[in-house]
This record gives C-alpha cells, sequence and structure tokens, in this order.
C-alpha cells in the first residue's frame, strides 16, 4: 500500500476519533472565542483600535490554541495503538503524513471558527477580495502548524517533560508561519503584492513535511 | 544431497535490556525454529513481556544481537518484518473509539488485506452480533476476542502470546488454541508466555525466565 493511502487512512481514523470525543469543538473552541472577549475588556470600547488589532489578536490566538490541537492529535497514540500500527505495517512517515493531514483538517475548522467570531467581535474590515487570499493563507497556516506540532508530537514522545518541550519546539518556529500568514493579509490590505509572503508559507510547509517524512523512520526506531 | 538447514524465524544472542538501572532481560540466547510452539513461564516482574516485546520487534536491546525472520532487531530492518508478528498482549491493540468491525477495517485499510474477510472472521471469534460495539463499550473477554479476529485477518507467521488465556472462558481460550494450531500448521511458530504452567500444556518446548535470564 502506497504511502499517500496509509497516511489517508490514518488521518480519515483520527477524524473519526475526534468527531467522537469531540475535544476540539467541546473544549478549545470556546476557549478560543472566550479569549477573544477578553480584550475588548482589557482595552475599553475603543472600536478603532480593535478593528486595528483585530487580525494579528486573530493570528496570535491561531498559533496558540492551534498548537494546543495539534499537539492533542499527535498525543492520541497509546502505547496499544503504536503497537497496532507497527505490527500493521505502517509505513512511520505514511503515520506522520495521516496526523498532520488530520490536525490540519481540524485546524483549518477551528480557525474559520475562530476568523467568525474576530470579524464579529472586532469588526475587523475584510473585503471581498481579500476572501480568496486569506482562505489560501489560513488553509497553508493550518497546514505547517499541524506539520509543526506533529513532528514536535514526535520528537518529544515518551518524554516525562513532553508537553514543555512540544510548546518550546513549536513557538518559535511557528515564526515564519504566522509572519507568512499575517503578512498574506496584511499586504492585501495595503494593495501590495502577496506573493512572497504566501511563498513563505509555501515552502515552510513542503519543508516540515520533508523534515517530517525523513525523520518518521529514524524515530520510530529510536523510540523501541 | 545435504538438506538445507532450517533457518530459524527468530535468533537472539546475549540479548539484553536494561531501564533505569535494572536489568530486565539479561544475556537470553534464543533460537525459535518454524513449527515450535515455546512456552515461558516466570514469576511476575520476572521479564517476560520484555522479552516478548523484543521477539515482537517492538523493543530495542541494549545488548546483544538479534533477528526476527532475518531482521536486525532495533533496526529500520524490521518494518518490512512486522507484518508477519501478531500479538495477543495485556492492552487491547485495538483503537477504543472505533467499533470491532471499524478496527478491523482500519487494520485491512493499513495493511492492504482483503477487506470481504472481515465479516467471516467476525463470525469465527463469535462477534458478528458485537461487531458494531464500540471497543471502549465492549467487555474485556470481547475485547480480546476482537483482538484475535485482528490476528485471523492478518494471518501472521509468528505469534505471541502474552498471558492470553487469562480471564477468558472455554469458547475463548478455544479460539487461541485454534489460531495456535493455525500459525503452526502453516510453517509459522507461536511463543506464549504465562506465569501459569497449565497455560503452557502443548507447547514443544517449555523455558523458564526468572529476574530476566532465561533457561530450559
Amino acid at each position: 500500500m502506497s504511502l499517500w493511502r496509509q497516511a489517508r487512512e490514518v488521518a480519515r481514523v483520527d477524524l473519526v476519533v475526534e468527531g467522537r470525543v469531540g475535544e476540539t469543538v467541546r473544549v478549545i473552541v470556546p476557549f478560543a472565542v472566550a479569549a477573544l472577549l477578553v480584550l475588548p475588556f482589557a482595552t475599553g470600547p475603543n472600536l478603532a483600535l480593535l478593528r486595528q488589532v483585530g487580525m494579528p489578536v486573530f493570528w496570535t490566538l491561531g498559533v496558540l490554541f492551534g498548537m494546543q490541537i495539534a499537539l492533542r492529535q499527535s498525543a492520541n497514540d497509546t502505547d496499544a495503538r503504536r503497537d497496532l500500527y507497527a505490527l500493521a505495517g505502517l509505513d512511520p512517515a505514511a503515520r506522520f503524513v495521516g496526523r498532520a493531514m488530520s490536525a490540519a483538517a481540524l485546524l483549518v475548522v477551528f480557525l474559520a471558527v475562530l476568523l467568525i467570531a474576530t470579524l464579529a467581535l472586532y469588526d475587523t474590515p475584510v473585503t471581498g477580495d481579500m476572501t480568496l487570499p486569506l482562505a489560501v493563507a489560513l488553509v497553508l497556516f493550518a497546514y505547517g502548524m499541524a506539520a509543526l506540532a506533529t513532528l514536535a508530537g514526535e520528537v518529544s514522545s515518551g518524554l516525562r517533560s513532553r508537553g514543555a518541550l512540544a510548546s518550546l519546539i513549536v513557538a518559535p518556529l511557528s515564526l515564519p508561519l504566522v509572519m507568512g500568514a499575517a503578512q498574506t493579509v496584511a499586504a492585501m490590505d495595503r494593495g501590495t503584492g502577496i506573493l512572497a509572503w504566501s511563498l513563505l508559507l509555501l515552502a515552510s510547509d513542503i519543508a516540515l513535511t520533508v523534515v517530517g517524512v525523513a525523520v518518521a523512520g529514524p524515530l520510530e526506531e529510536s523510540r523501541t | 544431497m545435504r538438506l538445507a538447514a532450517v533457518q530459524p524465524l527468530v535468533a537472539f544472542a546475549g540479548v539484553g535490556v536494561t531501564r533505569d538501572g535494572n536489568a530486565l532481560v539479561d544475556d537470553v540466547d534464543l533460537e525459535i525454529a518454524p513449527g515450535e510452539v515455546v512456552g515461558i513461564s516466570g514469576p511476575n516482574g520476572s521479564g517476560k513481556t520484555t522479552l516478548l516485546r523484543l521477539v515482537a520487534t517492538l523493543l530495542r536491546p541494549d545488548r546483544g544481537e538479534g533477528t526476527v525472520f532475518g531482521a536486525r532487531i532495533g533496526t529500520s530492518q524490521v518494518f518490512g518484518v512486522r507484518r508477519n508478528i501478531g500479538v495477543v498482549g495485556h492492552e487491547p491493540a485495538l483503537v477504543p473509539e472505533l467499533t470491532i468491525r471499524e478496527n478491523l477495517d482500519h487494520v485491512a485499510r493499513l495493511a492492504d488485506l482483503d477487506r470481504s474477510r472481515i465479516v467471516p472472521v467476525l463470525e469465527t471469534v463469535g462477534l458478528a452480533g458485537a461487531a458494531d460495539r464500540r471497543v471502549r463499550a465492549a467487555s474485556r473477554g470481547m475485547q480480546r476476542r476482537a483482538e484475535i479476529a485482528q490476528i485471523l485477518l492478518r494471518d501472521p507467521s509468528l505469534l505471541l502470546l502474552d498471558e492470553a488465556a487469562s480471564g477468558l472462558d472455554r469458547d475463548a481460550q478455544g479460539l487461541i488454541e485454534a489460531l495456535t494450531r493455525r500459525v503452526v500448521s502453516r510453517g509459522g511458530a507461536v511463543v506464549t508466555v504465562s506465569h501459569d504452567p497449565a497455560h503452557l500444556e502443548g507447547c514443544t518446548r517449555v523455558l523458564r525466565i526468572t529476574a530476566g535470564r532465561l533457561s530450559a
């Protein structure tokens, strides 16, 4: 079976499990939306300021809560499930890609909900022309965050300080993703070119996938 | 004419595993040939499960060398042979949030197996009526049957049983015995570990493990 088909199967089952457990919807989305509500209380009813900070706040919350979602996905494996995958002949690289795909799908949904809440609460101006670049930036950002967190989850798997270590890996390495996504939208708003920033996002996604696929086997080997 | 020597499925020489300064398994020499049913007995904490995980290629040794189906354990060579290994362990290797049928389907898709065999396999293990029950909600006995179904579907050549008969009714124990006969009849081998010598009756060879050391 090809790596791609195995990866799709891992992603499919991850999403079925998430659909039944519902952790992302039930826990993380309400917390993220609640976090959006905090800032207006801190700044007071300054609508001009809220409009200005709407998108930066969105991307910041996207990193913080997106990291939680993606790390939670990568931490789904129990020892028994790892054994199941190993003995079913699952390619470690396929597990990495599948897990990144399922986390990315959850992140896209999460970011879409968060974006709608941001637009509603902060009165952030988004014109019709911005819809497509924003959607592209959102999807590329979601996949990059998912791949990065999956990679961090794999690197720190089995360690006692897993949670802290994975977050420490993700936070600095997410910088090109945040810059790329935020600047794509900002450049669109200014009416300047978005190609360079979109390419930064795309290049980051590709680099993270290549690294993840390359190290999946050795990481699996070192874990036994 | 010289007959070619039968290649062992498992060959360990001086294999040992140490964790937190404790030797869980030490200096193990073990060869398992096709057709063998090897029993390993020993008290709790003697290293039975650790040894079984080494044979399953799911654990890397700190010392010594070992091969399973010719692949060196602790290296990426084992990725290619793991499909030939089936384990019935303490914790069922199943996804708890999926139903029993979905678990079999998942394994079949991952291992590129014939999915039309899922229903017959479920009937064989007596789970046809409970196939749509989630593993999390199934009884321990049902989970064990589901694990046996998963192994039947994969049809491995090396079957590893870790206290597999404990807590099972006569019917389920019969399933494990039938699975053992099936693997052996197809040229495979079985390793079964138990603290209860009664569960090792019928083995072609019984070894004892004490404080991580294996003896005849």
